[in-house]
């Protein structure tokens, strides 16, 4: 760390904390989808990546299609590309809930390859459909810039538009699972599935929108990941993991833990990633995860219950 | 430690205590259990009946007390030591193995090969095959030892577990509701395995089916929110008002 | 001989299955196949050891561990760093800044050997490394995660995310490891050279023989009391460790023999591929393992070479003609498997056998003529 004055030293932490939001944000979103099916469910949805990859995919056909037909409404296509990948994510997750998952509720580890299988055709989908190349969407322009609080410091908009979707996005699923009548019916149908039959609850409506709402949500993640990065078809690959290890290590339960997680992982890589090469920063970063979840295997956050 | 001092108890547990977050499901419990005993628990649920039984066998930890078995201290043990030190415990579903014959049940039970090495090098030994048919006459499985148990009867599977256990001869023997989904039948027949199995050793029982616990209790315990409400023979407890209070009344 | 009848060949149903493989392998396959294509099916017969190992760890014992490549890849690499060594001779390297060290190690500005290299100077150290490493690799693994009964889902998640840090470190640390493209350039076994004909050939029996053995040991395993308790501990984990066992020390043991089973075939890979890169260690190679043992079939120590076989030969057929095709048909195999065919092939097998056996005479000349091809249909014909 020779050659840096504490100034400079504080702008690059600012700057890469803050290349750490954007990261966080991905990561958040990814997981608060594939928390919300694993927590409530047990299912692990290995094809969450490719999910993602559907909403970013959504987002470029989108941005295609608005500025070859109607380039005066490029300034607003993102946000109807943040509902379309919702929508688009959510409906294939409810199609592959239909004919996939529904079958393998009681065989966890069999859904992981049922849907690992799941995200190979869809990779492969991606690559015939939109090519081997990556792509990204043409950013309305408002996304673009940054801002400047000071001389040293460059805050680009697009995380700061990211975060800002998080959040609300965050709040929504917060209202939905934990304040509306449908949360209750899903927590109630995670807690005692038979009994929740028994009273009225129909589970398996429940099981299907709520594996859909999950996709959905990485159908968003997938829009806000256009702004930062472009997409490939095994770009869904390379979160998967990083979003795994959020949520096992958040405890798969808890919406706050899986934000602390979210939080924690970003930052310790994104900085980390500055002061050594990006491989060992990620190295490092996971090599923690592994080591803290060996010694508190129910994840940081995990609430105490009675087994 | 607490000095209990020794005892000719089978099983002494004293001031023993677990809370979940807060919520006391069994709370200063104080019980004792005579050498060839058969002692039945009842009690409404919630009553912490099944508790004490993972408290005992090691499945959950307590917050205080003690639990001394055969004048030693269980509470601290892991849950296949204290199996080893001679503590059997039958779980409320059947819990067999379903894709191993009746034979291989037993077999696996055995109580000879039980480290890793032990059980590759483990040898069907004359032994070994004459126990097993023993145990297997004892819980009217005699005929069904090569039949895949997942496809006996729900008594059938009851009794099964019981053998599993049988075989290691364990000085303490604990039942969870060991009839529930019998027919009358079954229920007969297994009020004399009882009988007889409890020779020799104590057996400690949670039960709710009044008449079938009538036929084998030697004693009976009620339990209520974790604490014992009242002890005694079956006459006794009958017309116990605070136990028909707790039965009847809420 | 009861004992090798009984306990190694498993008995009537096994003995059949066994001798068959053996003389698939041993004779059909070298007579009908020419060299090129042998030395192909003796690369994949190496995945078949990570393949068996999963049968004992994930058919019987219900462990799935999606990171069966890092043992794989820890064997491999232990034969592939002896085979750097010797290749790199100072005279050998006599062009390079700092001569008797791995090319590209000098290519990284290294002077000197790192210490953990130098123990594969040795082969008897280097068999030796390859054959306690990974299996203790796994016992630190095993014993932190089952002490602490840490299982199911979360084990495999676990697993899957040390397969991603060795690749990336492997990747990463290009100066020591030989980066993305690996430890390339391999020549040579004790002054013998491996790229040989002869050495071919040798390697490919020797494979096979290392593979028959480790089938038997693992048969020899399943069929004690070991198997039927780890059957046990799949089904009811409970109603063991209440039967007086400490279920954690069976889990440790399978999970460490498995590992030992894939470095086996790792080494053997190196020998045979000449080469060993991180592409055979990460998430892909991994999960790969898993799908040649649930084709093949779980529960099936001889069904998953089957298994394994059919797989990569189908790849090899379709990446040449339609690369677009297989991901989608891997895809779908591994959702069939999982919910039509749970016991894979050696299921099938069981059930429709007869359909089958008409079709063994045949079998020479499906396998010269177009094996991917024919073994789809046969896998439609049974559907």
């Amino acid at each position: 760390m020779d050659g840096y004055t504490y100034s400079e030293l504080g702008s690059i932490l600012a700057m890469q904390g803050f290349a750490g939001f954007s990261l966080f944000s991905v990561l958040l979103l990814m997981a608060l989808g594939l928390a919300i099916i694993f927590g409530q469910m047990g299912v692990i949805n290995m094809a969450h990546g490719e999910f993602m990859a559907v909403g970013a995919y959504t987002t470029y056909m989108l941005s295609t299609l608005t500025e070859t037909y109607a380039p005066s409404l490029m300034p607003y296509y993102f946000f109807v590309a943040i509902v379309a990948a919702f929508l688009i994510a959510g409906l294939l997750g409810y199609i592959a809930e239909f004919v996939l998952i529904r079958h393998l509720y009681k065989r966890p580890l069999d859904t992981l390859l049922a849907t690992w299988g799941l995200s190979l055709i869809m990779q492969q989908s991606f690559r015939s459909i939109f090519g081997a190349r990556e792509v990204s969407p043409a950013l309305p322009d408002w996304l673009l810039g940054s801002y400047q609080p000071t001389d040293t410091i460059d805050i680009p908009l697009n995380g700061m538009f990211v975060l800002g979707l998080t959040t609300v996005v965050t709040l929504g699923v917060y209202y939905l699972m934990f304040r509306s009548r449908w949360g209750l019916r899903v927590r109630a149908t995670t807690q005692n599935r038979v009994m929740s039959g028994a009273v009225g609850i129909n589970t398996t409506k429940v099981d299907r929108y709520t594996f859909a709402l999950g996709c959905g949500i990485a159908g968003i993640a997938g829009a806000a990941f256009t702004t930062i990065a472009s997409t490939g078809p095994t770009t869904g690959t390379l979160y998967i993991v990083d979003t795994f290890m959020v949520v096992v290590f958040g405890g798969a339960a808890s919406l706050l833990g899986t934000i602390l997680s979210a939080f924690t992982i970003a930052q310790a890589q994104s900085i980390l990633e500055f002061f050594i090469s990006g491989s060992m920063a990620k190295v490092y970063t996971l090599l923690a995860l592994v080591l803290i979840l060996m010694f508190k295997p129910e994840g940081l956050f995990a609430s105490k219950i009675r087994r | 430690m607490i000095a209990a001092g020794n005892t000719d108890f089978t099983l002494a547990i004293e001031d023993l205590t677990v809370s979940f977050d807060g919520f006391k499901a069994v709370d200063g419990l104080n019980f004792y259990l005579e050498k060839n005993e058969l002692h039945v628990v009842i009690g409404p649920n919630g009553a912490g009946k099944t508790t004490v039984l993972d408290l005992i066998c090691g499945k959950t930890r307590s917050t205080s007390g003690s639990i001394r078995f055969l004048n030693q201290e269980l509470t601290k043990m892991a849950e296949h030591e204290i199996v080893r030190a001679g503590v059997g415990r039958k779980f409320q579903t059947p819990s067999i193995y379903e894709n191993l014959t009746v034979f291989e049940n037993l077999e696996v039970s055995y109580p000879a090969g039980r480290g890793v090495f032990g059980s590759i090098m483990f040898k069907r030994s004359e032994e070994v095959k004459k126990k097993i048919e023993e145990v297997a006459q004892d819980i009217n499985l005699g005929d069904a030892l090569d039949t895949e148990s997942g496809l006996l009867s729900h008594g059938q599977k009851q009794w099964l577990e019981i053998g599993m256990l049988l075989i290691q001869d364990p000085q303490l023997l604990m039942l969870d509701e060991p009839v529930a989904g019998m027919s009358v039948n079954e229920r007969n027949q297994t009020a004399e395995l009882l009988k007889r199995i409890s020779k020799g050793r104590s057996v400690l029982v949670i039960e709710h089916d009044m008449p079938f616990v009538k036929q084998i209790a030697h004693k009976v315990t009620v339990l209520h929110q974790g604490k014992i409400l009242a002890e005694g023979n079956m006459e006794k407890i009958q017309h116990d008002p605070k136990v028909i209070d707790v039965y009847l009344g809420h | 001989m009861t004992f090798v009848y009984e306990r190694l060949m498993g008995g009537k149903s096994g003995l059949s299955g066994f001798l068959i493989l053996a003389l698939f392998i041993l004779i059909v396959l070298p007579l009908s196949l020419d060299l090129f294509r042998l030395n192909l099916v003796g690369k994949y017969l190496t995945y078949a050891f990570a393949a068996i190992s999963l049968v004992l760890l994930w058919g019987y014992g219900g462990i799935l561990s999606l990171g069966q490549g890092i043992f794989f890849g820890l064997g491999g690499y232990g034969m592939a760093m002896f085979l750097k060594l010797e290749a790199s001779s100072p005279e050998n390297t006599a062009i390079q800044s700092t001569p008797g060290i791995p090319d590209f190690m000098d290519w990284n500005q290294l002077t000197e050997l790192p210490w953990f290299w130098v123990p594969f100077n040795s082969f008897t150290l280097t068999i030796i490394a390859i054959l306690i490493l990974p299996a203790a690799f796994a016992y630190l693994i095993g014993a932190a995660m089952f002490k602490r009964r840490v299982g199911g889902v979360y084990f495999a998640i676990i697993t899957q995310v040390i397969a991603v840090i060795l690749t990336v470190l492997i990747v990463g640390q290009q100066g020591f490891t030989g980066g993305i493209n690996g430890i390339t350039d391999l020549r040579t076994l004790n002054g013998w050279d491996i790229t040989s004909n002869s050495a071919k050939y040798i390697f490919y029996f020797i494979n096979c023989a290392l593979l028959l053995t480790v089938i038997m040991a693992s048969r020899f395993i399943l069929t004690s009391k070991f198997g039927s308790l780890l059957l046990a501990i799949r089904d009811k984990e409970d109603r063991v460790r209440f039967s007086g066992y400490d279920v954690s020390n069976f889990k440790i043991f399978v999970f460490c023999f498995a590992a030992l089973i894939s470095a086996i075939g790792g080494a053997m890979f190196t020998l045979q591929v000449g080469f060993m890169s991180p592409s055979f260690v990460g998430i892909v190679p991994s999960i790969e393992m898993v799908i040649f043992a649930a084709v093949g079939g779980r529960m099936s120590l001889v069904g998953v070479v089957y298994g394994t076989l059919l797989i990569n030969f189908g790849k090899t057929a379709f990446s040449e003609s339609f690369p677009e095709l297989w991901l989608f048909l891997m895809g779908g195999l591994f959702i069939a498997v999982v919910m039509f065919f749970p016991n894979g092939l050696a299921g099938i097998w069981k059930d429709y056998g007869h359909h089958l056996t008409n079709r063994l005479s045949g079998l020479r000349n499906w396998v010269q003529n177009s094996p991917a091809g024919a073994t789809n249909k046969k896998m439609v014909d049974n559907t």
